[in-house]
């Protein structure tokens, strides 16, 4: 139901342009990419264009990736730049951090970002802070990366989001991409980036296709690293969201135009750091705000934006106070209509936006 | 013969240091380096072997110039590091200072049986081997001050300092292990025949991203030198209390190892030329126990002497100080004289003292610096400050 959306949502209609009847034209050379096969092509054509590119991870290798997110890369780039590691992540991440001291530029996946706590001490203490101790001397050129968040029926120990853990260090990049445009563009650019960028996907999105334009099929596509975009314009309420709960915006969004509420969609792309203009401009429209995530509450990405808003411009614009929708802070449970109950749906989003507007 | 004797070991020696002082180039009549022995051959102990078949040689050759730059390097190590401990005491120096006097010939030893284009990794005690990866002392001491021109510019301090091919100084006990290897895998994968050492302490070695690595290393054959420098403490607990195996060579396992005396310049050097060749020969990872001791407490702040005896420390310095055994290999084989060492030690003083003073008198870094080198390569940008109307520039 989810991909259909998303096909007829993407704009330019293939079967529509098919069924009209008009002079023979070119048309656009769209495609459906699914998440998967864009973060495939990203790291295949990264991998192609440097030969410091590498990736370590478990199961990356051989079994093609555990969500088959490498497939095909051993084949082609073989032993030497795909890397099965034990499941030691610990080591790993650390002997990632310490191959791009030296020189290289890893893609280090964690089979999910629950295993990165392993590893968390690598990730923050090695990596993020070592180019500001050696006062510039040390730069650290690495992705982390793997599928963040709630997933189907994993339960608790398998389904933490770490969007704000990560995002509260200095010397981090952190990234959520939504479609396939986003994970194609902001991965080319996590690998390219000389920094440190933890690069969260989220399993459910990565079967989910999305029309990729011409210009994303590009080997050059890169989307910059830090700016959110617009997905949708509307004028009562601004939705600010990441990675899959974007779609859950533009679902909720859909339902609440059929009675003339048009809610403004920014997908943040980037979560460190924060593109707070981009909410800020829209807010000065809307006067409205609302935050959509997966994660907990307490002390989340929505928090950050919410303060964030209440001590920049924006703030004198707001008509209601900006609230946030998010997961319930739970450990997330495994029975079905548990689990449905413990993250944002649709009628969530729209019960807030009207409980924002006093409608 | 009386009157040669007098000549050689008074006279001409007085002749010599005459030249020096006088600050031309030292003329010395050739008589005179005639008379010291240009190399010697020495015994050195044996080391205990773990899956190894052949260890280094009992035997190792010092030439006089080997000998004469050991003993400068480990005498500035031992002279920068009982300066650290005074500034500290006057609390010019902050924080955390983990002092590596005793160890010297760990550093030296190691330096000297690998290439500065191999790199080097250790943990915080890492002031001896910021020396001999090419650091100054200068820019040691003012790093240690939290000056501008410290090594880190001052944002480092005592853990974290750099240079070329060393990458510190970690404050993570263990964490600059799988570091370590993952250098080494860049090594392999670049092709340039190079290795890396990786350092770690005796308490270290009961961590578990230890063994994580021992095991990616040893799978991959990383050009990896592991090397654990056991003093007999962590911090206050004694190896005894520690772990359940003291035998640190033998703890990686299916990884090749060796015990080495550490207190022995010559000793660590061959022991370290031999692993250098074990990595370099394509066989993967080796692991080196260096036994060594730190007069110092772990740090500043311990003083050294609850978990242990003053008697032990004395025993010690008395019986196996590096510098002592090396200066005492020299003198009694004519390979250099008590008046050259003497002079020596006379330019390592001063070296010492006018980093002190640099690092005393140069001023802390600029406040404008306080945001920069978050991130590499990137455009300037904005960041927030103590309070939101407070925005503070960064730039790489």
């Amino acid at each position: 139901m989810a991909s259909l959306r998303c096909f007829l949502r993407s704009g330019k209609n293939a079967v529509s342009a098919g069924l009209r009847r008009e002079f023979h034209r070119t048309p656009p050379a769209a495609v459906q990419v699914t998440v998967r096969d864009a973060l495939n092509q990203a790291m295949d054509e990264e991998l192609e264009r440097d030969e410091r590119v590498f990736l370590l991870g478990e199961e990356v290798a051989q079994y093609d990736g555990a969500y088959k997110i490498s497939r095909g890369l051993w084949k082609k780039y073989g032993d030497k730049r795909i890397i099965d590691t034990p499941i030691t992540e610990m080591g790993f991440a650390g002997i990632a951090v310490g191959a791009a001291m030296a020189g290289l530029r890893p893609i280090c996946e964690f089979m999910t970002f629950n295993f990165s706590m392993q590893a968390i001490d690598q990730v923050i203490n090695s990596a993020a802070k070592t180019y500001y101790m050696s006062a510039g001397l040390q730069p650290i050129p690495i992705v982390f990366r793997g599928p963040n968040g709630a997933s189907a029926g994993v339960a608790a120990q398998h389904s933490q989001c770490f969007a704000a853990w990560y995002s509260h260090c200095p010397g981090l990049k952190v990234v959520s991409p939504w479609s396939a445009e986003d994970s194609k563009g902001l991965l080319k650019s996590a690998i390219r980036d000389d920094n440190p960028v933890v690069f969260l996907e989220n399993e459910l999105m990565y079967g989910v296709p999305f029309e990729m334009s011409e210009e994303a099929q590009s080997k050059d596509f890169i989307i910059p690293i830090g700016k959110a975009k617009l997905e949708r314009q509307g004028n009562h309420v601004t939705l600010v969201s990441h990675s899959r709960m974007v779609s859950l915006c533009l679902d909720a969004a859909a339902v609440l135009a059929k009675e003339g509420i048009e809610c403004e969609v920014i997908n943040m792309r980037t979560i460190r750091p924060l593109d707070a203009e981009a909410i800020e401009t829209s807010i000065m429209k809307t006067n409205h705000l609302i935050t959509v995530e997966g994660g907990w509450p307490q002390f989340g990405v929505g928090a950050e934006i919410l303060a964030r808003i209440m001590e920049g411009p924006a703030f004198n614009y707001l008509d209601a106070p900006a609230v946030r929708v998010t997961g319930v802070d739970i450990p997330m449970p495994y029975a079905k209509i548990l689990e449905d109950n413990s993250i944002p749906q649709i009628k969530d989003i729209i019960f807030s936006v009207k409980k924002t507007l006093n409608v | 013969m009386y009157v040669g004797l007098l000549q050689i070991y008074f006279i001409v020696p007085w002749l010599a240091s005459c030249f020096r002082h006088s600050g031309a180039r030292v003329v010395v009549s050739a008589r005179t380096y005639a008379d010291f022995t240009p190399q010697a051959t020495f015994d050195i102990k044996k080391c205990d072997l773990h899956k190894l078949e052949e260890g280094p040689p009992l035997q190792a050759v010092l030439s006089r110039e080997e000998g004469l730059q050991y003993y400068r390097t480990m005498q500035t190590m031992r002279r920068m590091e009982l300066k650290a401990d005074q500034l500290y005491k006057q609390k010019i120096i902050r924080g955390f200072c983990h002092l590596y006097d005793g160890q010297e010939a760990c550093a030296v030893g190691i330096e000297a049986g690998i290439n500065l284009s191999d790199h080097l990794i250790t943990a915080y005690r890492a002031h001896g081997y910021t020396l001999t990866r090419g650091g100054t002392v200068r820019e040691i001491m003012a790093e240690l001050t939290g000056r501008r021109g410290g090594i880190a510019k001052g944002k480092g301090g005592s853990m974290h300092m750099y240079t070329k091919h060393f990458y510190g100084g970690n404050g993570i006990v263990g964490a600059q292990v799988p570091l370590g290897a993952g250098v080494a895998l860049a090594c392999k994968y670049l092709g340039k025949n190079e290795l890396c050492v990786c350092l770690y302490g005796d308490g270290a070695a009961n961590q578990g991203q230890i063994f994580e690595t021992y095991n990616m290393a040893s799978l991959w054959k990383l050009p990896c030198i592991f090397i654990c420098e056991n003093n007999k403490y962590g911090m206050g607990t004694s190896v005894e209390r520690a772990a359940a195996s003291t035998d640190y060579y033998k703890r990686g396992d299916f990884i090749p190892g060796l015990r080495v005396d550490g207190m022995d310049v010559l000793c660590v050097r061959e022991a370290t030329k031999l692993a250098a060749e074990h990595c370099r020969s394509g066989k993967g990872p080796i692991l080196m126990e260096l036994q060594t001791y730190r007069y110092h407490g772990h740090s500043m702040s311990d003083p050294g002497v609850s978990y242990r005896t003053r008697d032990e420390i004395q025993e010690v310095r008395s019986k196996s100080d590096p510098i002592s055994m090396l200066k005492d290999r020299m003198l009694s084989n004519n390979m250099a004289s008590v008046e050259e060492l003497k002079e020596i030690d006379v330019e390592v003083r001063k070296e010492i003292e006018d980093a002190a003073q640099f690092a005393t008198t140069d001023p802390e870094p600029p406040l404008d610096d306080l945001c920069n080198h978050i991130f590499y390569n990137d455009p300037p940008m904005e960041v927030r400050g103590t309070n939101p109307w407070t925005k503070l520039k960064s730039v790489s």
